[in-house]
């Protein structure tokens, strides 16, 4: 028996050894990958611009303090952080070694150059998580300092330095008009592939960083090339051609991406996407007095079949929503929470029992309902609702309007009595998502509160839970914050969904971390 | 003394210097169309970007000067056009007149090369049709005429993609240019004329009916004239009739519509450049309006304006060419 085991023993381990060299030998080096990208990027600088469509290319160039992978936060530039007991300070050690694209050494003077004059000043989302910032000491080049005159999570800071932590060259920026700096648009970053060319409305192409700092040996690709496609048609044309290996962030028509997952060439799913969770919402007015009544929003929730929309919508890739932090969010998530299921009679007693029973025509009363512009999912959920709510006696007339239009009817001019759009979760509930429950936003404030939501309880909630050090406790305040969303109900957070890529099975490695869209893509090679 | 003008140079000139007025209404006007549309560049980019903290929003306003009142921009624009600056695009973060530059030549390339197999190939299965009328030939003709016609461009891009690219590769997918091979000299024009055939194909097909439909009834209808029959009398036949009398009169309609064509045909191209991601003015304005990019749809539509005022000028002299009894006043 003993013998057994320890054969048993062996011989896994000669498995994993055969399997690591297998690996490391199966690696093919070169090549150009070529990916799919709907629109052009004006500005290349993460540090500039929060947003997926710029780390989906500035990503390869220019990297972040700290990056998230399956295995949780690890280093990029930094390699350990520490948050002092009072939580006024905390402390970045940096990677030693690391050169920019131009040869200089990256040091603690770029983090605190970068973090003052564009995380604090420029960032969207970052000037408000950083709105504490003080300053940014450099000890010593490889120790960087964050002083905040109040309390900063370093849970909060940890979690949002992915998105909002990535420095850029403070040579290349200091003493310039950062916003119209020419490296906005050829960035210079420490990342494994170096920017090489932008051909407005072609293609963006990056090549190999001879000297990236894992190793010789990463990057495995010559080249990554970004091609500009804005038709979804045609770009699944150019995937099924072979002329791009990847399309990421829904780039494709449903349709198309559905045909093609059954085709062997390609790989399909949600993977990749964990940290880029966004909700399918119902968003009301509540200046509106028939909105106003809870039981209205609550008959309404009632109305909805969830299950049916998620499987014919997202084709069954995502699930039903739990209130404004999705199951991503971890600890700082819970089901706990009041849930409204689909029950026609009870949404028609609620509505009954609120007043607004229905006339001759069977219609109880009417919405003008915005959806937002935002692609496939918004516009058939938009419609899907309009057809949910003729069943239950709401009559909902659909004002399509483009992205501009959207944004100034629902968050300027309240024009509108629901809207639907969707809301990315940004790692932590208090980088994005509780902005938009919290009252007191200046009126036109895009993802702001555009309800007209107003609660002391909830305003108390979201800055406790922004300035709690405690990771256990702060845990519980959005909890909190979740339960009692859910019961005032200002905005359904109806679907939880990840976005979708289809890739080209040439591509190895690919979508291996919960941001891969955006992360550097050093370990990716293509099989050909 | 005064130096002679010849009369086609002062025609010419005379009508740029009428057509200047024109363009500045052409300017005033679109400005304030676009400025009726809900919402400007900002929200557009914030949009994009998924949100953005009110003084970020505020800041960019202030640098764009969208914080001023339409009026003020009107004048700033129209100061900065006098002296030919068509400003900054916020959307490319370029000077617009580096934005227009790079894609107009990939735009006029797609339009002249679609318009010449439109007119050529049009002009001459009309004429056969016209001379063959009511024959076999000419409802075949007609009918695929008929058929390239009725069919949506987009649907014909997609078509055609399906077959060539997909199915056969022969063809690329789209763009101007094999991205990644660096190539140079006639290498180079092979490759862009490749990637060119899709899309020529896609937006003549529907020119060349509207010629052929024009030229087959305007080749009846001259054949039925005086001068005609006193040619075939004289013993002018076959070639000569055609080509001399017959064609060169017939031409006229059909040059009209070649010169008002000019205009929708930057139109269509919209449709195809963007199925076919080519980097053109079509393509540029449709993402400028959806981006609510001012400036850049300004630049296109002042462009755009001077080569229709251009071509309209050439199709007048055309026409004196053609037909001698018109002239040039």
């Amino acid at each position: 028996m003993r013998g057994m085991r320890g054969r048993l023993l062996l011989l896994g381990g000669a498995l994993c050894v055969i399997a690591a060299t297998a690996h490391a030998e199966d690696v093919k080096r070169g090549g150009t990958a070529v990916i799919h990208m709907v629109s052009e990027q004006g500005v290349l600088n993460p540090a500039l611009r929060a947003s997926t469509g710029v780390y989906q290319i500035s990503g390869k160039i220019i990297e972040p303090l700290i990056d998230k992978t399956y295995d949780g936060y690890v280093g990029v530039l930094a390699t350990e952080w520490s948050s002092s007991p009072d939580g006024k300070a905390i402390t970045f050690k940096l990677r030693e070694g690391v050169k920019w694209h131009d040869g200089k050494p990256f040091s603690c003077d770029d983090v605190a150059f970068t973090a003052m004059n564009l995380w604090k000043k420029l960032l969207n989302y970052s000037t408000t998580l950083q709105a504490n910032l003080e300053a940014v000491d450099c000890p010593t080049p490889y120790t960087a300092v964050f002083r905040y005159s109040k309390p900063m999570p370093l849970e909060l800071l940890v979690a949002a330095m992915p998105d909002l932590g990535h420095p850029v060259p403070k040579h290349l920026y200091e003493g310039t008009d950062i916003l119209k700096n020419p490296y906005n648009q050829k960035p210079v970053g420490t990342g494994p592939f170096k920017f090489v060319e932008y051909k407005r409305g072609e293609y963006i192409i990056a090549e190999r960083n001879k000297d990236y700092w894992r190793g010789k040996q990463y990057p495995y690709l010559d080249r990554v090339i970004w091609r500009f496609i804005p038709d979804k048609a045609a770009a699944a044309a150019a995937l099924e051609a072979g002329e791009i290996h990847e399309s990421g962030f829904n780039g494709i028509s449903m349709e198309d991406m559905v045909r093609l997952s059954k085709d062997p060439r390609f790989d399909f799913g949600s993977k990749g996407f964990e940290n880029n969770v966004a909700h399918s919402t119902v968003e009301f007015n509540l200046r509106n007095p028939i909105l106003a009544d809870l039981r209205v929003r609550q008959a309404i929730y009632h109305a909805l079949d969830i299950d049916f929309a998620l499987k014919t919508i997202m084709r069954g890739h995502g699930k039903p929503g739990r209130g404004p932090i999705p199951s991503a969010g971890g600890a700082n998530y819970t089901d706990n929470v009041p849930t409204y299921p689909f029950d026609l009679d009870k949404a028609k007693a609620l509505l009954d029992e609120a007043g607004f029973k229905p006339d001759a025509n069977g219609i109880r009363f009417k919405l003008r309902h915005r959806p937002a512009p935002w692609g496939e999912y918004t516009q058939l959920w938009a419609e899907y609702f309009a057809q949910a709510m003729k069943k239950v006696g709401i009559q909902v007339e659909l004002v399509t309007n483009d992205a501009p239009g959207f944004l100034n009817g629902v968050y300027r001019d309240h024009d509108f009595d629901t809207a639907n759009g969707w809301h990315q979760f940004r790692a932590d509930p208090a980088v994005s998502t509780t902005v938009w429950l919290r009252s007191g936003a200046p009126v036109g404030t895009a993802w702001s509160n555009q309800f007209g939501y107003k609660s002391d309880k909830m305003d108390n909630l979201i800055d406790a839970a922004a300035a709690e050090l405690d990771p256990a406790k702060r845990a519980d305040l959005y909890h909190q914050i979740q339960k009692l969303e859910m019961t005032d109900l200002p905005v359904i957070f109806a679907i939880e969904h990840p976005f979708l890529a289809i890739t080209s099975k040439k591509l190895r490695n690919h979508h291996n971390t919960p941001r891969w869209e955006s992360s550097s893509w050093y370990d990716l090679w293509l099989d050909q | 003394m005064s130096l002679p003008v010849p009369p086609l140079l002062a025609y010419a000139a005379r009508r740029v210097v009428q057509a200047i007025p024109i363009i500045i209404l052409i300017m005033i006007g679109s400005f304030l169309l676009i400025k009726l549309a809900p919402g400007d560049t900002v929200d557009a980019l914030v949009g994009d970007m998924g949100g953005a903290d009110p003084a970020f929003v505020a800041r960019l306003r202030a640098e764009y000067g969208l914080d001023q009142s339409v009026m003020v921009q009107l004048w700033r624009y129209m100061l900065k056009l006098a002296q030919f600056d068509f400003g900054w695009s916020y959307v490319y973060e370029q000077p617009v007149i580096t934005v227009l530059t790079s894609r107009i030549g990939n735009t006029m390339l797609l339009m002249v090369s679609s318009l010449a197999v439109a007119f050529t190939f049009g002009v001459a299965l009309g004429a056969i049709a016209a001379r063959r009328a009511y024959s076999w030939t000419d409802n075949m003709i007609s009918t695929l005429g008929l058929v390239f016609y009725a069919m949506p461009s987009f649907f014909l891009s997609l078509l055609l993609i399906l077959i060539f690219s997909v199915k056969l590769g022969w063809l690329p997918v789209g763009g101007i240019r094999t991205i990644g091979a660096f190539k140079t000299g006639w290498a180079d024009v092979a490759d862009v004329a490749r990637h060119l055939v899709m899309p020529t194909a896609a937006l003549s097909l529907i020119y060349l009916a509207f010629y052929m439909r024009l030229m087959r009834t305007s080749v009846l209808e001259v054949m039925d004239l005086d001068f005609v029959r006193t040619a075939r009398a004289k013993g002018a036949g076959g070639a000569r009739l055609m080509f001399h009398h017959v064609m060169r009169n017939a031409l006229l309609p059909v040059v009209t519509l070649l010169g008002l064509q000019f205009s929708t045909v930057l139109g269509g191209s919209v449709i195809v450049e963007t199925i076919f991601s080519l980097p053109g003015i079509g393509q540029l304005a449709y993402t400028s309006v959806v981006k609510r990019d001012l400036n850049t749809l300004m630049g296109i539509i002042a462009i755009s304006s001077v080569i229709v005022v251009i071509v309209n000028v050439v199709t007048d002299l055309v026409y004196a060419w053609l037909d001698p009894r018109i002239e040039l006043k």
